[in-house]
């Protein structure tokens, strides 16, 4: 569409009558430091240097933006995010004239937009940690001590469907799944293997599992006790997320309500035993993976995290003492801006939500400290050697939005787990980030840049009226069990799929450049070896223990579930010493609560 | 005589929970006037099997990315032709490397969609493959 100069300085004097009439003082709060009190109300611009860009903005768009309009229309109209989120044809800090710098503030303080630490990757770079398990847990144990001898610097264990599911490896349901998506494992013996020579007080572990959360890490502490390693020294992170798996992934046993009860279980266990651990990720990367925009991601994840921090302070826990524990985990998808803008929003966001909200007084409470992985959705089946720019593109957006650690994905996931080759890729990938690119030598490069934090602004505002939204329903357990935000992403993953399908939305090598004949790439095959393997292991097992001890254990795992006064933690760890498997643990779980079924909606 | 709608039951059988592709393909085939049932997750090759039958579908399109494809697939198609229901044809896609592609062919399936393939080319698919059942 063509335009006239006439339109344009017609729609450039209405945008500038709008924001001197929505011209409001803003509301000042508690600060949480005295210099955040200085800077509360500090216009980043000058009144007077506005005015004189405002009067330049006009003339330019007058004159220079619409003559080159009229040669040259834009090529869309309008231009959005991925979100939706439009993107006007310039900004300037006329724009910008409400910027204060209190919302932006400085590295290491409130209200954290710059990042958590004040000097960011100056002095010490994210965590490069490659999420790694499939087959047997000695096939995992030898992909560890391969990747932690190529400079990885963090643990990452994936665990296979039945585990997630609270299965053992020989229950029907686990029929042609284990060892498939992650390491198998069913009893303590699994663990003491995937674990064999590596100390645990020397690595950090990020164990991604969720409704047996409770089981793998009442194993890995029960593995660093053989090994001389007490609780208290384990650092490392479990995803144990429930609400993302009923809005997202779908990997549940027993329905929300008690799901959540065993999540604040634990919370409460680690912040009272385990002060290096971090017993939730609180993880937007499945909900945009199943189709969220960013700015969904961003909101449901925060709604989540608000969750488990109500339902942590109901049961009377001072929130000082769990918060400072909680991390997040985001997705980084294509739209670089409007990644590297949701970190920021996400961390000003967070910093709000805990001092205002929760009346958090210690600093660490309000950070929000985060992993990300670049999204696997994103990666094609078609030209796959062309995943490998789409990761460094996303790892770097990743890196610049401020993330404390990384997974860059492998070249060939959209098919398979990585083999070796693809995996030491997309570690190369992070490292040359690191050492090649020069961004790790400055903190936060893009705050005050007028686009990135427009949409840093947007996208809070966004997410925040759907935290509006959900308040409104009773919070978000009562959503996810109304199916809201799974509605709401289900809406937005036909849209995507639709935009792709019509050539609106071009993806490189699926519907635009496609070629002819793709690369072949090798993929990593599980067979059915590792399943044999499984079931011989844990019969073993179920032989050698002492069944007596493990019904002892098991009823006091009950009795547990039965009184909401106990914290399952201690009887669940007792179980695991003596070899009860995962599957009779949630077993328990399944006889308590019942087994959580979703119904067909589509 | 009018032509009856087709029926086509979308089914997500074993452990993984990763709904988003069926659930596209659900709205897209209904959105091209079939009849869509969707079975929701963690289904056994039998719930499948005994929802096809008592829902009388003209076919069942699987979805599958946990890598049990080898398995499930043709789990689903020995019991159907164990109930006589063998003419109830079966599709299906997923993270399915190419190379087990002709090995699920032979075993019974009848297509298989791999990752990028659009929800138009599995509509005209099935229109072309799938004949209604009298």
């Amino acid at each position: 569409m063509a335009r006239s100069p006439r339109k344009a300085v017609a729609r450039a004097k209405r945008a500038a009558s709008r924001k001197t009439a929505s011209k409001t003082a803003p509301k000042k709060k508690a600060p949480v430091k005295k210099a955040a009190a200085r800077s509360a109300s500090t216009p980043v611009y000058d009144a007077a240097g506005l005015k004189r860009q405002q009067a330049e903005v006009s003339r330019w768009k007058g004159s220079t933006l619409a003559k080159s309009l009229d040669k040259l229309p834009g090529r869309r109209d309008p231009f959005v995010t991925d979100s939706g989120i439009p993107i006007p044809e310039l900004l300037t800090a006329v724009d910008r004239k409400g910027e204060r710098f209190d919302e932006i503030g400085l590295p290491g303080e409130w209200p954290y937009t710059r990042g958590v630490q004040a000097t960011m990757y100056r002095s010490r770079l994210w965590t490069m940690r490659q999420f790694a398990g499939f087959g047997t847990p000695k096939d995992t144990n030898e992909r560890f001590k391969y990747l932690i001898s190529h400079g990885m610097t963090g643990l990452s264990t994936a665990f296979d469907m039945p585990a997630l599911m609270g299965y053992d490896a020989d229950h029907p349901m686990s029929l042609g799944e284990v060892g498939k998506e992650g390491v198998a494992i069913s009893t303590l013996k699994d663990f003491e293997i995937l674990f064999d020579g590596i100390r645990l007080d020397q690595v950090t572990t990020s164990m991604t599992i969720n409704a047996s959360a409770i089981v793998a890490l009442a194993m890995y502490i029960a593995v660093a006790e053989k090994q001389g390693v007490s609780m208290d020294k384990l650092g490392g992170t479990i995803q144990n997320d429930m609400l993302k798996e009923f809005i997202a992934q779908k990997e549940w046993i027993v329905g929300p309500r008690p799901a959540v009860r065993i999540v604040v279980d634990m919370i409460e266990f680690c912040s009272k035993h385990m002060p290096k651990w971090h017993p939730v990720s609180i993880s937007g990367y499945h909900i945009r993976e199943a189709g969220a925009t960013a700015v969904q991601e961003l909101a449901f994840t925060i709604a989540d995290g608000i969750g488990y921090v109500e339902e942590g302070v109901k049961r009377g826990l001072p929130v000082d003492d769990f918060a400072p524990r909680l991390s997040f985990f985001w997705d980084v998808h294509n739209d670089f801006f409007e990644e590297i803008a949701k970190f920021r929003a996400a961390r000003r966001m967070w910093a709000k939500i805990m001092r205002d909200r929760f009346g958090a007084k210690d600093p660490r409470s309000m950070m929000l400290r985060t992993h990300a992985q670049t999204a696997g959705v994103s990666l094609t089946a078609q030209q796959p050697y062309n995943n490998v720019v789409r990761v460094s593109l996303q790892g770097l957006a990743a890196v610049l939005g401020g993330t404390q650690s990384l997974h860059t994905n492998s070249l060939d996931e959209t098919y398979a787990l990585p083999t070796e080759e693809s995996v030491t890729i997309a570690l190369r990938t992070q490292q040359l980030i690191a050492h090649e690119s020069g961004v790790d030598r400055v903190v936060d490069p893009l705050a005050g840049s007028y686009f990135v934090e427009h949409l840093t602004d947007e996208m809070e505002k966004r997410a925040f009226d759907y935290l509006r939204r959900i308040d409104e329903m009773g919070g978000i357990i009562r959503a996810v069990e109304e199916g809201y935000p799974q509605k709401e992403i289900g809406e937005s993953a036909y849209r995507y799929q639709r935009e792709v399908e019509e050539g609106d939305r071009l993806i490189v090598g699926l519907n635009a450049f496609k070629s002819d004949k793709d690369a072949p790439i090798d993929l990593l095959k599980i067979d059915e070896r590792v399943a044999h393997e499984q079931v011989e292991r844990l019969r073993r097992v179920r032989r050698e223990r002492d069944q007596v001890s493990v019904d002892t254990a098991l009823s006091m795992v009950e009795a547990a579930c039965r009184d909401e006064k106990l914290n399952l933690m201690p009887p669940v760890i007792e179980a695991v010493k003596a070899y009860a498997t995962l599957g009779e643990i949630s077993d328990v779980f399944r006889k308590v609560w019942g087994q959580y079924r979703e119904g067909g909606i589509f | 005589m009018t032509e009856r709608k087709l029926r086509i039951l979308v089914a997500k059988p074993g452990l993984d929970g990763h709904d988003r592709g069926a659930k596209i393909i659900a709205r897209a085939l209904r959105d091209a006037g079939m009849e869509v049932i969707y079975t929701g997750l963690h289904q056994t090759p039998e719930m499948i099997v005994s929802a096809a039958i008592q829902e009388d579908v003209d076919a069942i399109g699987m979805s599958i990315m946990s890598g049990a494809h080898m398995t499930l697939f043709p789990a689903v198609i020995e019991l159907l032709r164990k109930q006589d229901a063998g003419d109830i044809r079966v599709f299906g896609g997923g993270i399915i490397p190419d190379d087990d592609i002709p090995q699920l062919k032979h075993k019974g399936v009848h297509e298989i969609f791999t990752p990028g393939s659009s929800t138009q080319d599995i509509v005209k698919w099935i229109k072309e493959h799938i004949p209604a059942r009298a």
